[in-house]
């Protein structure tokens, strides 16, 4: 099962590549990772996306804590949390496929940020289930560039 | 503080911080960039000691902190000085023992250049350090000693590197930033639950068939005394492991030896018999368990005590976890047990003599054997000397059959089991007890990885007794090759051997041939009574073999005993 870690760590060079070791190393799978800066210059943190049973995301959980430059892990998956995700994808249009390919961006509610002769580039911010709709949606057409930031997540505040 | 320091060199800074830590030795080897540093030590009252190789001075600093209970510090220069010390830093990660490991670098302006020595040492390191620093700003030298320090020696101990650029040493009037730690991510683990030490002495009250299973963790919380208190109390058999062991003192009634790979017969019986298996600062190692965590102790409930929540439920489903240092959760389980009632454990024993009386350690005592060897030098030398061994064969002999008595006395590298050990961390021992009588146990293959360091014995003239099981063989291997690939020897004779009583002579170390078995104990009370170094050169057959044993891939019961 996906799990996402949420990982505050200490701002510093070396930082990155300590987290990423350890996953290596003790080999546990890394879906997606992002980082950035915090509230706090000091703290950066870090969105990670491991699968693995329940044992795993345990040790996944303590080595990461076990880290000098963790400040703290919290996992999010249980918790109620607002997630999102960027896309940006470039699809090619030609008279034929323009008018289909509008339209799907619409109903994801997607926005072209760019537009070439021959293509368009779209940017769509989501949950990570929309995203994979999206980029499921426009394949038929052909995806000439996909990126994605991996996911971000918040826990919700208390209503 | 920053009053008095103002106006000194980095150098100075770094003496000054390892002196407020208590630094009284360093193990190092110079080199170009540690100039400044060494200059700097001419005025340190911090002793420093030349090894012959790196690998040497960490090895010694870590036979100092294992049985000194300190932290250990050895020094380096950058490049080919500071790799040369991975695999000790290693050996000192894979058992938890504090060091501080200072490296000489490149100047920070040179860094990242490839420069003449320049090598990634935080890189490599990563995966073998608790945790690490480049100092690249003169002024945090205070901060990052004092942290370096805290992190090697609390919570789980394990060596910290230092990197040392030269313009860092080299510089001048340094005003130091305050040295208080900055180390908000670091969680430390100090005491048990109160609630769930209620729930041990519960379920210690409900077992019929308990054992304690302790091992390093105990030497490191110096546990040893409260251990001895909750076995006796409740009557507890206790097996150690090899890091474990010294625990209990040897003979102990209620120590039944090491348990695992070559543990005895009835430890492993009775870790595979157990109803509670109580766990103290333990790790399920595979040399334990034979990679088998879910066939160990498959009739027990498990108790896990360990400062470090990763090692619970890692190898062996734990049924109950205690998350602090061993001696504070014992002593509160002492504590506890007033209030309940402790289990009637005499069938169990009357089952673990029987064990015991059908299964004694075997050995021939009639010939020059190692056994008898270790067992002689056990009587004169006694539980009191303070033991170094290689890796091998007579590590086990050593392991079954000297009469340790406490925990500090024994210094052994266990988890990654590294030749070359024993002569620099008794090297490091007999500095850190100048008092105590030092033996070093070790095989012709593995004093050969290291014999540069009688250097370092003569010029210190550390007064270690060098006890040396010549099987003109890699003993160890070659019995696997025995047992299990058929007797189909290769690349295990170790022909071209030196006369060791010759290189010792060669260092101005005594040395004695011992050939036949009416020589042996004369020879051991003159390295006894000896002032001065000295080696033992003992002729053993390479057929010898390290029994009890538990082949791959078997469970600890299925040992081979003859
Ligand atoms: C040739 C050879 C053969 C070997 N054969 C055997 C064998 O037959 N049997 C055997 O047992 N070993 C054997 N070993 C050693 C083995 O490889 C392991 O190193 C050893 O079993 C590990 O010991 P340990 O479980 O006590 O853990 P250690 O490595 O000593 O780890 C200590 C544990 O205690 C915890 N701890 C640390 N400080 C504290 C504290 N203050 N409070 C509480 N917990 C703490 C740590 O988190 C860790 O989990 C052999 C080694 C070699 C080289
Ligand atoms: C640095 C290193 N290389 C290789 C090994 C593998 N190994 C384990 S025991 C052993 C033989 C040790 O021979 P010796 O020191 O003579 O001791 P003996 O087993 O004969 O008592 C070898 C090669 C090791 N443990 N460490």
């Amino acid at each position: 099962m996906l799990h996402t870690l949420a990982v505050l760590v200490e701002n510093h060079p070396g930082v990155l590549i300590k987290v990423a070791g350890l996953f290596a190393r003790r080999a546990y799978n890394i879906e997606s990772l992002t980082v950035c800066q915090t509230e706090d210059p000091e703290v950066s943190r870090m969105t990670i996306v491991v699968a693995g049973d329940d044992q795993v995301i345990e040790q996944v959980r303590n080595q990461l804590s076990k880290l000098v430059v963790v400040h703290s892990v919290v996992d999010l998956t249980e918790k109620s949390v607002v997630d999102r995700e960027l896309a940006l994808v470039r699809i090619p249009i030609n008279s034929e496929t323009r008018s289909e390919v509008f339209q799907t961006v619409d109903v994801f509610r997607g926005r072209v940020v760019d537009m070439g002769r021959s293509n368009i580039t779209v940017e769509l911010t989501g949950d990570i289930d929309k995203i994979d709709a999206f980029v499921h949606a426009l394949r038929p057409y052909g995806l000439l560039e996909l990126v994605r930031t991996g996911k971000i997540a918040i826990m919700r505040s208390e209503a | 503080m920053s009053e008095e320091k103002k106006g000194l060199s980095g150098a100075k800074l770094l003496l000054d911080a390892l002196r407020e830590e208590g630094v009284d030795i360093i193990f190092g080897y110079p080199g170009g960039v540690l100039l400044p540093l060494y200059d700097a030590m001419l005025d340190s009252p911090i002793r420093h000691v030349l090894g012959r190789h790196e690998q040497g001075v960490v090895f010694a600093a870590d036979g100092y902190a294992r049985v000194s209970g300190k932290v250990g510090v050895c020094l380096a220069t950058s490049g080919p000085g500071a790799t040369n010390l991975v695999t000790g830093i290693t050996n000192a990660y894979s058992d938890s023992i504090p060091l501080v490991v200072l490296t000489g670098q490149v100047p920070t302006s040179s860094l990242g250049s490839d420069s003449f020595q320049e090598v990634d040492i935080i890189g490599i390191t990563m995966p073998i350090t608790k945790h690490s620093y480049i100092v690249k700003d003169p002024r945090d030298l205070p901060r990052v000693v004092k942290e370096a320090f805290f992190l090697a020696r609390t919570g789980r101990p394990g060596p910290v590197v230092i990197d040392l650029p030269k313009d860092v040493l080299a510089q001048e009037n340094v005003e130091p930033f305050p040295s208080d730690m900055k180390l908000k991510g670091y969680k430390i683990f100090g005491r048990g639950n109160n609630s769930k030490i209620e729930e041990v002495a519960q379920a210690l009250s409900e077992a019929r068939k308990p054992v304690l299973y302790a091992g390093g963790g105990v030497v490191t919380a110096n546990a040893e005394e409260v251990l001895r208190q909750f076995a006796e109390r409740a009557n507890l058999p206790v097996v150690t492991t090899l890091m474990g062991i010294g625990s209990l003192p040897y003979g102990h009634p209620n120590l039944l030896g090491m348990v695992g790979m070559h543990g005895t017969v009835t430890a492993n019986y009775t870790v595979d018999d157990c109803d509670l298996l109580i766990a103290v600062g333990v790790r399920f190692d595979d040399r334990v368990t034979s990679g088998l965590g879910h066939r160990f102790a498959t009739k027990a409930k498990v108790i896990h005590m360990d400062i470090d929540p990763v090692e619970i439920s890692k190898v062996v489903k734990t049924h109950m976890r205690i998350v602090g240092d061993a001696r504070k959760i014992l002593e509160e389980l002492l504590e506890v047990l007033p209030g309940h009632s402790l289990p009637d454990l005499s069938e169990w024993w009357g089952q673990i003599r029987n064990w015991q009386k059908d299964n004694p350690l075997g050995c021939d005592l009639d010939s020059l054997t190692p056994q008898l060897v270790v067992k002689t030098l056990g009587e004169l030398a006694g539980g009191e000397a303070v033991i170094a061994t290689d890796v091998g064969q007579h590590q086990m002999w050593v392991a079954q059959f000297y009469p340790i008595a406490h925990m500090r006395n024994y210094a052994t590298s266990c988890g990654l089991g590294v030749m070359g050990y024993g002569l620099p961390a008794a090297v490091g021992a007999q500095l850190a007890r100048p008092q105590d009588n030092v033996f070093l146990i070790t095989g012709d293959g593995s004093l050969q990885m290291s014999i540069q360091e009688l250097g370092t014995v003569a010029q210190n003239k550390l007064p270690i007794k060098i006890i040396l099981l010549n099987n003109g063989v890699l003993g160890m291997v070659r019995q696997m090759q025995k047992m299990f690939y058929d007797g189909r020897y290769n690349h295990i004779q170790l022909e071209g051997n030196p006369d060791f009583v010759k290189v010792a002579e060669a260092y101005g170390i005594r040395g004695i041939h011992v050939n036949s078995v009416d020589q042996v104990r004369g020879a051991i009370e003159e390295a006894v009574n000896s002032s001065g170094p000295i080696l033992l050169d003992f002729k053993i057959s390479p057929d010898e073999n390290v029994l009890p044993l538990v082949p791959p891939g078997k469970v600890i019961t299925e040992m081979i005993v003859r």
